[in-house]
């Protein structure tokens, strides 16, 4: 697999304290991987790093071999909040990305507009946010973070031609289901992996939920230590499309076992 | 149908208070209590309102220019200046003590000054329209900008928008419901602002003329136009509720009901 997202020796610090040293990641092609970390350990750091919001001291990000450091609008970025525009109308929140990206509003909905149905929300083109439930609204968030994780191939390629391809595109999930309750939670998560198998998607999720990452991810990176670094690398060898009922394993707990004793915890 | 059975009750102290209130002053009035030229009966003042309706008219379309002129250029000067102020933290230090010493200046003494300043024409009253109108729509937008949440505009800079794209489609429509509550205050501050700015010099408009009628004594008249510039301010405030009604239909969409999980 090649590798599409790498961070090479990112050192961040603020007000003159190092908050992350020396972290190393790869997240190849189609892979969904997680950053677990007990909080404060520099997870929300490193995502600024890696979107392009703030600059490293030291260190590099490199996105399919072109160097984007600092320079936002490349990786997309999805928060723990859904951020959804109140002003605007679901459709207008999801296409945004694209009319950010310099498309016509009209050609955006266009875009957008078939997705609807594939990722499950037929229907609420139409409304506003505050007409939807939290776990509705995060699956739109979510499928805004899609579309900004390829607008920029969208606009490279232009929209005649492109409708039912999809492109592939990198995106931060920054614990984008905390704010659920455990019931939309778990419904979400399977929701979740479904439309992962369908779009083609490469993802790094953060978490400090260690069941949420097992369920979700094909590796897990440990973030802990004060400096942040990353002290393990755990690779999930079960089939993403067969983690149904996994957590109810064995080998589940085995995994949560590790993790535990990795995080420092157990 | 329900909804508007809920809004007679709402209303319903409000408006047996005033009826109860309205009563009272004109058995008052009428008694002979208080002598009626220092307060004429409710129904004087109808009386009055009606007889002198032409020159109202006449006068009330003077202050309305003013009013409408003053208030535009202030919402333009204060939507420049929040803007401007928002973008550049300097100026924002640099003016946002200046623009609360303004505020606390009475109206009633820097009008004079205008008056001497620019003669007795709409300038001067213009001008007071402008300064008492321009404080609350800039206020109100600048804490607007000011209560975005952080995590949107490092969502949007992530999407790769630019500091124009993150005014245009977050800050200035999270903006847009201070906007109109200034507005609100505004609108009412700018027909007393053009009355006030009247009392002291000018050929017409409403202030001009209740200084004639105080001065012959005509105090069903003054009250008349007292009566006028109420009637004239609710209305400006209730076409701003229209306004904000029709630009923000997202407001009135939150209200229904919640779908799906």
């Amino acid at each position: 697999m090649e590798n599409l997202l790498e961070a090479k020796h990112i050192t961040k610090e603020y007000d003159g304290r190092v908050i992350i040293q020396d972290i190393n990641l790869i997240l190849r092609k189609g892979e969904l991987i997680s950053l677990l970390g007990l909080s404060g350990s520099g997870k929300t750091t490193l995502f600024h790093v890696l979107s392009g919001l703030t600059k490293p001291r030291e260190g590099q990000v490199i996105l399919e071999g072109n160097e984007i450091t600092g320079r936002p609008g490349a990786v997309s970025y999805m928060l723990q909040k859904d951020l959804l525009l109140p002003h605007k109308k679901v459709i207008d929140n999801v296409s945004l990305p694209l009319v950010l990206k310099g498309l016509h509003r009209k050609e955006a909905r266009q875009i957008a507009h078939p997705l609807f149905s594939e990722f499950g929300l037929e229907g609420t083109q139409g409304q506003y946010p505050s007409q939807l439930s939290g776990g509705m609204r995060q699956r739109c968030a979510f499928l805004r973070t899609y579309l900004s994780a390829v607008s920029g191939k969208y606009v490279q390629a232009g929209t005649r031609g492109q409708k039912q391809a999809h492109l592939h595109g990198v995106a931060l999930l920054d614990e984008p289901f905390s704010a659920l309750d455990t019931i939309t939670k778990s419904q979400i998560h399977g929701w979740f992996l479904e439309m992962m198998q369908r779009i083609d998607l490469s993802a790094i999720f953060i978490s400090h939920d260690i069941d949420e990452a097992l369920i979700l991810s094909d590796r897990i990176y440990v973030l802990s230590g004060t400096p942040g670094t990353i002290t393990h690398e755990f690779w999930i060898r079960r089939d993403r499309g067969a983690r149904k009922g996994f957590n109810l394993t064995p080998e589940f707990l085995d995994y949560k076992r590790q993790i535990l004793q990795a995080l420092g915890t157990s | 149908m329900r909804k508007r059975s809920e809004n007679i009750t709402r209303n319903l102290p409000a408006a047996i208070t005033l009826i109860l209130i309205v009563i009272l002053w004109e058995a008052v009035s009428r008694s002979g209590a208080v002598p009626a030229y220092m307060l004429p009966a409710p129904t004087a003042v109808v009386n009055a309102m009606i007889s002198d309706f032409p020159v109202l008219m006449h006068h009330a379309a003077t202050t309305l220019q003013e009013a409408a002129w003053g208030l535009g250029i202030g919402i333009l000067l204060a939507m420049a200046m929040a803007t401007v102020m928002d973008r550049f933290l300097v100026l924002n230090r640099a003016f946002y003590p200046l623009m609360i010493i303004s505020q606390t200046i009475p109206t009633i003494a820097i009008a004079p000054l205008l008056v001497l300043w620019m003669g007795f024409g709409m300038s001067p009253k213009i001008t007071l329209v402008v300064l008492t109108t321009f404080f609350p729509i800039a206020v109100g937008l600048l804490d607007g900008y000011r209560s975005v949440d952080e995590d949107a505009i490092d969502l949007m800079r992530a999407m790769g928008a630019s500091r124009i794209q993150i005014f245009r489609h977050v800050k200035f429509p999270a903006a847009l419901p201070h906007f109109f509550s200034g507005l609100k205050v505004s609108a009412s501050y700018a027909v007393v602002g053009a009355v006030i700015s009247e009392w002291l010099g000018g050929f017409e408009g409403l202030g001009v003329y209740m200084t004639r009628v105080k001065k012959a004594y005509s105090f069903d008249k003054m009250f008349a136009v007292i009566l006028l510039i109420v009637v004239i301010s609710l209305l400006l405030m209730a076409l701003v509720e229209l306004i904000r009604t029709l630009s923000m239909p997202w407001l009135k969409a939150g209200r229904g009901a919640k779908q799906g999980k």
